[in-house]
């Protein structure tokens, strides 16, 4: 039994990546616009969200 | 003249009131150095490519630093450089084909909430995930140094867990006991407080029972209830906060030296001439020192016919300019106008109903100190019996956790969501949980007239019986004019072959009609004992003539157009029980006509005040009364009501006062609330009841000592789903078929935008 605890901490490691990996997503504004997230894919042009400043045109 | 001027005379002949410059600036907020943000409605973006078209249109303008569309809310976000001002976005949006709406940045503050629920939910979920894994190997039979050492890890993951997600219901129940009060959130709070206290010193003392999965799990689930009753408010606050602002958010100020400057309403002070052009709405309350037009004051009075405004008339805040442009001199702040005094009437109003208390804090009122004292009867209980402190404390710790009021914290909120998910599919937004259960209640419903029973416009009467030949000719004058009877008629001619004639000069007569020179001849549409050369010759009541040199052509004859539906609703209310009444501030003729053809008793001429008063009146007779309004002068009645409800097209104060907006046209939307409401609170007795049947079994197990932790993580998720799983049942029944009106396109794309 003793020998699969090294399995606990990965479990326990795995899980808190996913944790922060929706938070990094939900602040990083991924779930803002889901509709048009799918559409946008079909767009030829790069494509920056608007938080992220473009360069001027 | 640049952005400065009024343009009155260009005015005249757009067809919609223009977003000037001034209004973009206003409603824009600075972002960054010399950079500013304007966030625009567009509820017509339905596509991929929409999205494009937009954003290539408003990128390309001179200016404009980056836009980016958001399908799902249908907002444009722009960001633009202010040096020489704003980029016309509206304008070119509206030749791209998107009517756009300006929104509010600065109102909108509420956006933290939200996500604070879901990261809180998060937290709970990972940490309630792996909790129930180590504790699925201790109920197993783990031997005990495996589980001492799990029993530690639980309480690591769950410390910080508990201290994060938890804090938003130690918050709310602290507030509570704080005013003296108890909430739902007390014995949950407390609740899994106690079970993580004694569960850490069960660990600390190698004791073989830890709760950390139940208080983590009961976090977990509790949180999901709490975020979909959260998000359900915020979709219905953002669709109705996406509709047209009707109020004006300036005016054109004239200064000494007679330069033109835009003034945001709270600035402008009584004494300033103010240059209002033909549709726009009047800012604050005013007199007309120059100009001749008619308003439309359905908003503020409820009347529908429109009244003359000539030098020397009184205006009232919030009515609409429709003919010509007019010179006004302010004679009241915008905090001491019309508008204004109509929200101090109803939050004064709004004060009886606070009264009210919500179903949930009732039935935690009750349960809260039956479940307290039980459990301190069970320790009494088991230290006369046995004497032993730390079992008695144990087993009462243990009747607290059972007793947790998972399934009762959940009962209510699922079942409101799903009636406002119900209601939302049918084009009814719903303001939070409480106006569901006060819905529920009601035994009287009040209608406003104009704009709520009937459309705000007017209709052609019997328009088949009209030569088509004058018919389409008064409707091709008509095109010229903005006032409602002129619209009633392009639409009654909408079908028609356009009229041959041509005309050279056409020009408004406010108060009047419409004069047209075609060659030789001279048209004329509008009053009659105007349009003719001698009075004598009126033909019947028309109410508009239409005129070639004086001489009779044809009359027309207007009648308020009900809304869609309105009988068969009035007749679905009165079926299930309820009490109709019409309370209008319109004339008697036409509230009268429209009470008969509905066949349900009436007032007419009615104050703002009388109506407050007639539903206090109702009130204090034992009845709750529904209040279903658009204007501005229902907003007090709307605040006082038991439960309230407006129409999309309704003035914002109105919207925000109601409980309840409806976006389509059809008036059936009336009863299939009342109904929803009605099986909703049907369910959520039904879930209270399941739930005091849980406790009623769970209880003397745990009284008696004989709950450990497996049994109250079955216990507490069987009940959890079990209530669920009966608020689903909410989620069939058919919706009302949605009626294609033109004027509800807008509306309907809401509708999508937030589904």
């Amino acid at each position: 039994m003793k020998d699969y605890f090294y399995l606990i901490p990965i479990a326990f490691g795995l899980g808190l990546t996913a944790l922060t990996a929706f938070m990094w997503s939900l602040k990083a504004g991924q779930y803002d616009d889901l509709d048009g997230a799918a559409e946008r894919i079909l767009h030829d042009e790069t494509d920056a969200p608007i938080r992220t400043t473009q360069p001027g045109r | 003249m640049g952005c400065c001027g009024s343009g009155a005379e260009l005015t005249a002949a757009l067809p919609e009131a223009r977003s000037s410059d001034e209004e973009v600036l206003l409603a824009s907020r600075i972002v960054a150095d010399g950079m500013r943000q304007t966030d625009l409605s567009v509820p017509t973006m339905h596509c991929g490519a929409c999205v494009r078209t937009i954003e290539k249109a408003l990128g390309g303008l001179a200016g404009v630093q980056s836009a980016r569309a958001n399908l799902s809310t249908k907002r444009v976000t722009v960001r633009w450089h202010f040096d020489d001002g704003p980029p016309p976005f509206v304008k070119t949006l509206s030749r791209a084909g998107f009517e756009a709406y300006l929104f509010d940045v600065k109102s909108d503050k509420e956006d933290g909430a939200l996500s604070e629920l879901i990261r809180a939910l998060a937290v709970a979920g990972f940490a309630s995930s792996n909790i129930m894994l180590l504790s699925v190997s201790i109920w197993s039979g783990a031997e005990a140094d495996t589980r001492d050492l799990f029993h530690w890890l639980s309480m690591t993951i769950a410390l910080p867990a508990l201290a994060y997600s938890g804090r938003i219901f130690f918050r709310s129940g602290w507030r509570a006991l704080r005013h003296g009060r108890t909430n739902m959130d007390v014995p949950i709070s407390l609740g899994v407080l106690l079970a993580f206290g004694m569960s850490v010193y069960e660990t600390v003392q190698h004791g073989p029972h830890a709760y950390f999965d139940a208080s983590i799990s009961l976090l977990f689930f509790l949180l999901i209830g709490r975020t979909l009753d959260y998000m359900m408010r915020e979709r219905a606050r953002l669709a109705v906060r996406s509709l047209v602002q009707l109020a004006a958010r300036g005016a054109f100020v004239v200064q000494a030296d007679g330069t033109q400057v835009y003034l945001p309403v709270e600035e402008i002070l009584p004494g300033m001439s103010i240059m209002l052009g033909a549709g726009e709405r009047v800012p604050v309350d005013a007199t007309v020192s120059k100009g001749d037009s008619e308003l439309d004051v359905a908003p503020v009075s409820g009347e529908s016919v429109p009244l003359r405004a000539t030098v020397g008339s009184t205006v009232r805040a919030g009515t609409l300019n429709l003919t010509g442009p007019l010179t006004l001199v302010a004679t009241a702040k915008a905090s001491n106008s019309f508008l204004a005094e109509m929200i101090r009437m109803m939050e004064a109003a709004e004060q009886g109903r606070s009264g009210y208390r919500r179903i949930a804090d009732r039935a935690a009122a009750l349960y809260a100190p039956v479940v307290h004292v039980a459990a301190f009867l069970t320790f009494i209980g088991w230290m006369v019996a046995t004497g032993d402190l730390h079992n008695a404390i144990t087993i009462a710790i243990a009747v607290l956790i059972i007793t947790c009021p998972c399934a009762l914290g959940l009962a209510v909120p699922i079942v409101q969501v799903m009636a406002a998910q119900r209601l939302f599919k049918n084009g009814i937004m719903v303001k939070d949980g409480s106006s569901i259960e006060r819905l529920a209640e009601i035994d009287a419903v009040i209608f406003d007239k104009t704009g709520t029973l009937t459309s705000a416009a007017p209709r052609l009467v019997s328009a088949e019986h009209i030569d088509s030949a004058s018919l389409s000719l008064a409707a091709a004058l008509a095109l010229h004019s903005r006032h409602p009877y002129s619209q009633a008629l392009v639409e009654a001619a909408a079908g028609l072959t356009p009229s041959p004639v041509v005309f050279d000069d056409i020009t408004e007569q406010a108060g009047f009609g419409l004069q047209a020179q075609s060659g030789a001849t001279v048209y004329r549409l509008g009053k009659p004992s105007w349009a003719l050369a001698s009075p004598e010759s009126i033909v019947g009541a028309a109410s508009v003539a239409l005129t070639q040199n004086g001489q009779w052509m044809t009359g027309f004859c207007f009648e308020d157009k009900l809304r869609t539906d309105a009988a068969v609703a009035v007749v679905k209310l009165k079926q299930s029980g309820l009490r109709v009444e019409l309370v209008s501030g319109d004339r008697k003729e036409p509230v009268g006509l429209v009470a008969a053809a509905l066949g349900v008793p009436y007032r007419s001429g009615v104050t703002p005040n009388e109506k407050v008063a007639r539903i206090k009146a109702l009130s204090a007779a034992g009845q709750k009364v529904f209040m279903v309004g658009d204007g501005l002068n229902d907003t007090p009645a709307l605040g006082a009501a038991h439960a309230s409800m407006a129409p999309a097209s309704a003035s914002d104060v109105g919207r925000c006062a109601a409980d309840f907006v409806f976006l389509r046209q059809s008036l059936l939307a009336i009863p299939l609330a009342v109904s929803v409401a009605r099986e909703a609170r049907r369910l959520i007795r039904q879930n209270l009841a399941l739930a005091v049947a849980y406790n009623v079994v769970a209880v003397p197990i745990a009284i008696m000592g004989l709950v450990t932790p497996l049994i109250a993580a079955v216990a507490m998720s069987g009940s959890s789903i079990l209530v669920v799983a009966n608020a689903l049942r909410l989620k069939g029944g058919e919706g009302i078929a949605a009626s294609a009106a033109p004027g509800t396109i807008s509306a309907a794309a809401i509708l999508e935008a937030a589904e």
